[in-house]
């Protein structure tokens, strides 16, 4: 019982912690690739417009990165602490990336930033541009190995399990850092941090605009910020549609829950809005109310409108007619794996070493064997630790809403931005004041849409930590619970200190303005 | 290479000299951030489950907590 209360307090705490963290992280990743690219126009032109610009949103960079460096580091203490089954389990192939992430990028971003701060006058106008587009790279080559690392615990691929060690081993680099998984993940993840900067940039620049202050600056942020995001918005969109058919390949429980798609069907309709009952197995179906797009989800899924999409039923019963195996029938092949480590156990602790010869062919990929087990067998290793098919379904309301939040917010973002960019073009952007006062409130909706995208990948891959591999429950550290949930207080009196900090300070700035000078009578919004 | 450690020590050097109240501000809180992570929470709170033990010694314990069944 204390166990299985401290599974989910290790998930409240680690969940609490990466929440926290991407709050600081995707201005870092976009504000800094904005920045560059107003130092790029201040390099060009030489006009000093573009060099007080830049460094505004430079010194909002420099607060958002100062006082989110190093949140990341509580998550990788967690994997030690919490995780410690997951941590030895996954081995070098999560391991690999985070040491590269720390290595190359962090040291390059930390070597530049400071150039970029310091160097203002100090090195030439080329060399500072430059340190300022390498900070930017590096920012984002981080994010690179963290979300290659990620993605593998969502598809685990290029590695074997190593019986000896009790630990998977990279087989192929370059499978594990270039997967599907980890390709779309990259791209939907960092052009999406550039949609959340460019909203803060535009929004930001609207309030300035309604209080009739700094308005050149402000209208030269929003042309660029308008257009950066509304061409990421739009790379959003592609790569979320890509990683969206690469679930339906490799995460089918993942695509049914986010679309709440209890039968499956050929033909499958996507749900563009729809609200669930509360009774999911009530006869009616799910929904109280739901439009739809017909055949649209087949097609986004496996790229024919007619295709076969399992749904959650599917998925638990199985379906022989689709080639589809019971939850049931995973189990059993799960516990017949889990029984084989038994066996190896049992046979070390009693030095047979006959006996762990048989077990270890059974999980050589060059025995015939171990060929054939691999396949049949481990690759279900995880169902074998399940009490209960139902287990396999993740928080079906949970990822519905979460991914209409996000897609909903994500195309209204393309909608605003090019909006936002056209009337600015045109000169009449500062007579819309409704749209500056909807670009302002925009800043928290980038952040929730932000937030709602990595509750769909998160939430929708459990029950596992490392997909059909490991759930959770056998990931998490044997801690007493009390002890998590204290830490969990006290983690999340930290990061709301440190981000009520942040607001503070960079609320203060921008009412400063780009020259530091505060204004006495702000007109209200 | 002496000269050009010294234009770089001189670049910080002169970089923390000038810094604006808010750079101060950003530092310190820098650094309590980095106190209480390193050596408040890293040392009370987050102690390695594993550490201590050899390579072997940490594969049987995970083999034990595999094939004994988790949760």
């Amino acid at each position: 019982m204390d166990y299985l209360q401290t599974v989910d307090w290790s998930r409240a705490q680690f969940a609490m912690t990466a929440v926290y963290h991407w709050f600081f992280v995707p201005l870092t990743l976009g504000l800094s690739v904005l920045a560059a690219i107003m130092e790029t126009l201040y390099y060009r032109t030489g006009d000093v417009f573009w060099r007080r610009t830049t460094r505004f949103w430079m010194r909002l960079f420099g607060i958002n990165f100062a006082i989110g460096v190093a949140t990341g580091l509580i998550l990788e203490f967690e994997f030690g602490t919490n995780w410690s089954n997951y941590s030895h389990f996954v081995g070098d192939i999560f391991g690999a990336p985070l040491a590269i992430e720390g290595i190359m990028a962090f040291f390059l971003e930390s070597t530049f930033i400071a150039v970029m701060f310091f160097g203002w006058d100090k090195v030439s106008r080329g060399a500072h541009l430059a340190a300022t587009w390498l900070t930017a790279v590096g920012a984002n080559l981080s994010a690179l190995w963290i979300l290659v690392a990620n993605a593998w615990m969502q598809y685990p691929v290029g590695c074997r399990f190593n019986l000896q060690t009790v630990r998977n081993e990279m087989t192929s680099f370059w499978e594990v850092a270039l997967s599907p998984v980890a390709v779309n993940k990259f791209f939907h993840a960092v052009a999406s941090s550039f949609v959340l900067a460019a909203l803060f940039v535009v929004g930001v620049s609207a309030w300035y605009l309604l209080r009739r202050r700094e308005e050149r600056m402000a209208r030269g942020s929003i042309a660029i910020a308008s257009f950066f995001g509304a061409v990421f918005a739009v790379v959003t969109a592609v790569t979320g549609d890509r990683s969206g058919a690469v679930v339906a390949r490799v995460q089918p429980m993942k695509l049914a829950a986010m679309e709440a798609l209890y039968d499956g069907e050929a033909g499958a309709s996507l749900t563009v809005v729809g609200l669930l009952r509360r009774d999911r197995a009530d006869d009616d179906g799910p929904f109280r109310f739901r439009i739809g797009i017909p055949k649209l989800l087949s097609w986004m899924s496996f790229r024919d409108a007619e295709s076969y999409v399992p749904g959650i039923r599917d998925l638990v019963a199985g379906n022989a007619e689709r080639g589809i195996l019971s939850a049931e029938e995973m189990m059993a092949r799960g516990r017949k794996a889990v029984a084989e480590l038994g066996r190896y156990r049992a046979a070390r602790e009693a030095g047979d070493r006959a006996a762990m010869a048989a077990v270890e062919r059974k999980f050589d990929p060059a025995a015939p064997e171990g060929e054939e087990f691999l396949r049949e067998y481990f690759a279900y290793f995880g169902y074998g630790y399940l009490e209960s098919p139902a287990q396999t379904v993740p928080n079906v309301p949970l990822l519905f809403y979460s991914f209409r939040v996000m897609v909903g917010a994500g195309v209204f973002f393309i909608v605003l931005l090019a909006a936002v960019w056209w009337l600015n073009r045109r000169g009449t952007l500062a007579s819309a004041r409704w749209l500056l006062r909807l670009c302002v409130w925009m800043i928290p909706v980038a952040y929730l849409a932000s937030q709602a995208g990595w509750a769909v990948a998160e939430a929708g891959r459990q029950p596992w930590a490392v997909q059909n591999l490991m759930p959770v429950g056998v990931a998490a550290s044997k801690i007493p619970s009390a002890s998590v949930g204290t830490t969990f207080f006290l983690f999340l009196a930290l990061f709301t200190v440190l981000l009520a900090v942040e607001i503070s300070i960079l609320l203060r700035q921008i009412r400063l303005g780009p020259d530091g000078a505060e204004i006495p009578e702000p007109e209200k919004l | 290479m002496f000269p050009t450690l010294r234009c770089i020590v001189r670049f910080y050097a002169e970089g923390f000299r000038s810094m604006t109240a808010l750079g101060r501000t950003l530092w310190i809180v820098v650094l309590v951030k980095l106190f209480v992570m390193f050596a408040v929470l890293k040392l009370f709170f987050f102690p390695d489950f594993l550490a201590g033990k050899s390579d072997g010694e940490r594969a049987a314990y995970v083999l034990e907590e595999l094939t004994d069944g988790g949760a």
